[in-house]
């Protein structure tokens, strides 16, 4: 099942016109609408006019995380407060947030995209579908919502939290489809086995994103659930969930291009490389009118293929990924930088002591701990006033990254030090 | 009196790297306790001078305090600890942490980490405790 026929299957010369009319237009928008766009254009050059198609991308210059950073909160929408009806945020490279804004239309695109990614894993309006994605701030609750309302699937909406409750209703409702983090289902697959509950539910699919997976974890999800599961990709900053998803071959995932017109380029020159190598991934929004953003570096390393699927699309498809060109890490589905932990410790007085961010995977939840070097100030030879420094960081640590940490005292010099850039994590995941 | 902290790593032969070191430093143990929680311990310890295993434990990497502790004797009678923590309780000091220090045939003595130490001396004094002090240890 195709959700859109007339436009994940267009051929490649019509979605080169239609995407050319689209950065057009954008161009323009954010020209006119958003100072700093259109100082940054101006800065090298280059003026609406000098965009007449998608052949002229390469002209315009990029937009990072860095530049949300600098216009926080609002200063890169395109569109007034009045025709912003909603606000999603997620974590920064230092303390203030991501902000991401929508119109009712912004709105409408993100549920007909998340539509498509639901109809390849072959949901429809006559399943019942938890969401089990945070709902807030975070994109993957209201947009994962979102998207099986408009394709008008029964949705319950679960959030995270209580996985009792949860398998409990999946199969007293005879839940059908889920949307959750893969590590989440994995949790939930394994607490069924346990409970012999597997013969009693009646799920088909599952579409899992906001964390990176290997193909290995999706056939073992599918190998123990009998289902088939699918991987949505998307990023607040362009949207959220359902940029990309793979469809039932799972030969990679169809990027959006109507709406998304994706880049593979070298981060070291910044120049744009042909398909089938490995790049970081950079989108255009092309229909997005609260928040806008033209070339923007998603980090995210992978590559890209333009041939015709054996599912009918003819949308690019984006391989799974290789990693990310910075040193963001993603637990638990949050997006979590060293660099603020490091500010969290900085605000524990004078200068950071060494410590090391340990991350694994426990029973398929993601955990992080925290090591932290106990330097002469902070020492004292009362185990209550270290237990109460244990606390102390991990209160300012979770403050700064939304997420529970155990934080553990280790010995001077114990952390290793590296030669060339320090290394602050240590991953255990193996997730590439 | 002067104790000697040293934060430990709950790992294999650390304690062992601490009492090595003392060793080669010619520093004499006379006495020490291990307190431990799941990730670290604590070991205290009474020597014979302190500064000196300060700094060599800092040279080589461990985190290492001077604290001051009280440490009194007690004659070998029936309810001697209880009439030294009431005396505390009753000034309103609370012990942090204590531990038996050495034992004679005589007498046996306590080190004690008192919430407000110059209090508890006074208030100890002002009882008729007998004060076990460094140059008890090395006759
Ligand atoms: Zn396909």
């Amino acid at each position: 099942m195709i959700w859109n026929e007339a436009k994940e299957c267009m051929s490649r010369d019509e979605l080169a016109d239609l995407q050319s009319k689209r950065l057009v237009k954008v161009v323009n928008r954010v020209y006119h609408n958003v100072e700093y766009y259109r100082k940054k254009m101006q800065a090298v050059g280059i003026e609406p006019g000098d965009i007449q198609g998608i052949e002229d991308l390469d002209k315009l210059p990029y937009t990072t995380k860095d530049d949300l950073r600098d216009t926080y909160p609002f200063g890169l929408f395109a569109a007034p407060q009045s025709e912003i009806v909603r606000i999603h945020a997620s974590s920064g490279t230092t303390g203030k947030a991501t902000v991401v804004g929508y119109t009712r239309k912004d709105i409408d695109t993100w549920a007909e995209c998340v539509a498509r990614a639901l109809t390849m894993a072959g949901v429809t309006r006559g399943d019942t579908i938890q969401v089990a994605y945070g709902y807030g701030l975070f994109t993957g609750g209201l947009g994962a919502h979102y998207g099986a309302e408009h394709l008008g699937a029964t949705v319950v909406p679960m959030s995270t939290g209580n996985t009792k409750k949860l398998t409990t209703m999946m199969i007293d409702f005879g839940v059908t489809a889920i949307a959750c983090t893969p590590s989440y289902l994995l949790h939930i697959a394994e607490t069924l086995e346990a409970n012999g509950d597997i013969p009693n539910i009646k799920l088909k699919a599952a579409i899992c994103g906001a964390e990176p997976w290997t193909e290995q974890m999706r056939l073992q999800i599918e190998d123990k659930l009998h289902i088939s599961a699918h991987d949505i990709y998307g990023l607040s900053e362009i949207m959220g969930p359902g940029v990309a998803c793979d469809c039932k071959y799972h030969k990679g995932l169809h990027v959006f291009e109507d709406h998304f017109l994706p880049e593979i380029i070298d981060p070291e020159t910044l120049k744009p490389i042909g398909a089938g190598q490995t790049g970081e991934l950079v989108f255009t929004t092309l229909t997005k009118e609260g928040l806008p953003l033209i070339r923007y570096r998603t980090k995210d390393l992978t590559s890209i293929s333009y041939d015709k699927c054996e599912c009918g699309r003819t949308l690019a498809r984006i391989s799974r990924f290789k990693g990310r060109s910075d040193d963001m890490l993603i637990i638990r589905g949050v997006n979590v930088f060293p660099s603020q932990v490091e500010a969290a410790l900085l605000e524990m007085g004078g200068t950071t002591p060494h410590y090391m961010m340990i991350v694994d995977r426990v029973n398929n939840l993601d955990t992080l701990e925290v090591q932290v070097e106990v330097e002469e100030r902070f020492f004292s030879d009362e185990i209550k006033e270290l237990e109460n420094l244990t606390k102390k960081i991990a209160h300012a640590i979770q403050q700064a990254i939304g997420l529970a940490v155990k934080v553990k005292l280790v010995e001077p010099k114990s952390i290793e030090r590296s030669m060339g850039k320090a290394v602050h994590v240590i991953d255990k995941r193996k997730l590439v | 009196m002067k104790q000697l902290s040293v934060f430990l790593e709950n790992r294999e032969g650390r304690l062992e790297d601490v009492l090595n070191l003392l060793k080669e430093e010619n520093i004499n143990i006379i006495s020490l306790s291990l307190a431990d929680t799941s990730d670290y311990g604590m070991l205290r310890l009474l020597v014979s001078d302190p500064e000196k295993g300060k700094k060599a434990l800092r040279e080589n990497g461990f985190s290492a305090t001077i604290s001051d502790i009280v440490a009194v004797t007690l004659p070998h009678k029936v309810g001697g600890l209880q009439q030294v923590l009431h005396t505390l309780y009753h000034a309103g000091i609370n012990v942090e942490y204590m531990y038996a220090l050495c034992t004679t045939t005589d007498e046996a003595a306590i080190a004690i980490k008192p919430s407000d130490l110059e209090k508890a001396q006074k208030v100890l004094e002002d009882a008729g405790a007998h004060f076990f002090s460094e140059k008890d240890m090395f006759l």
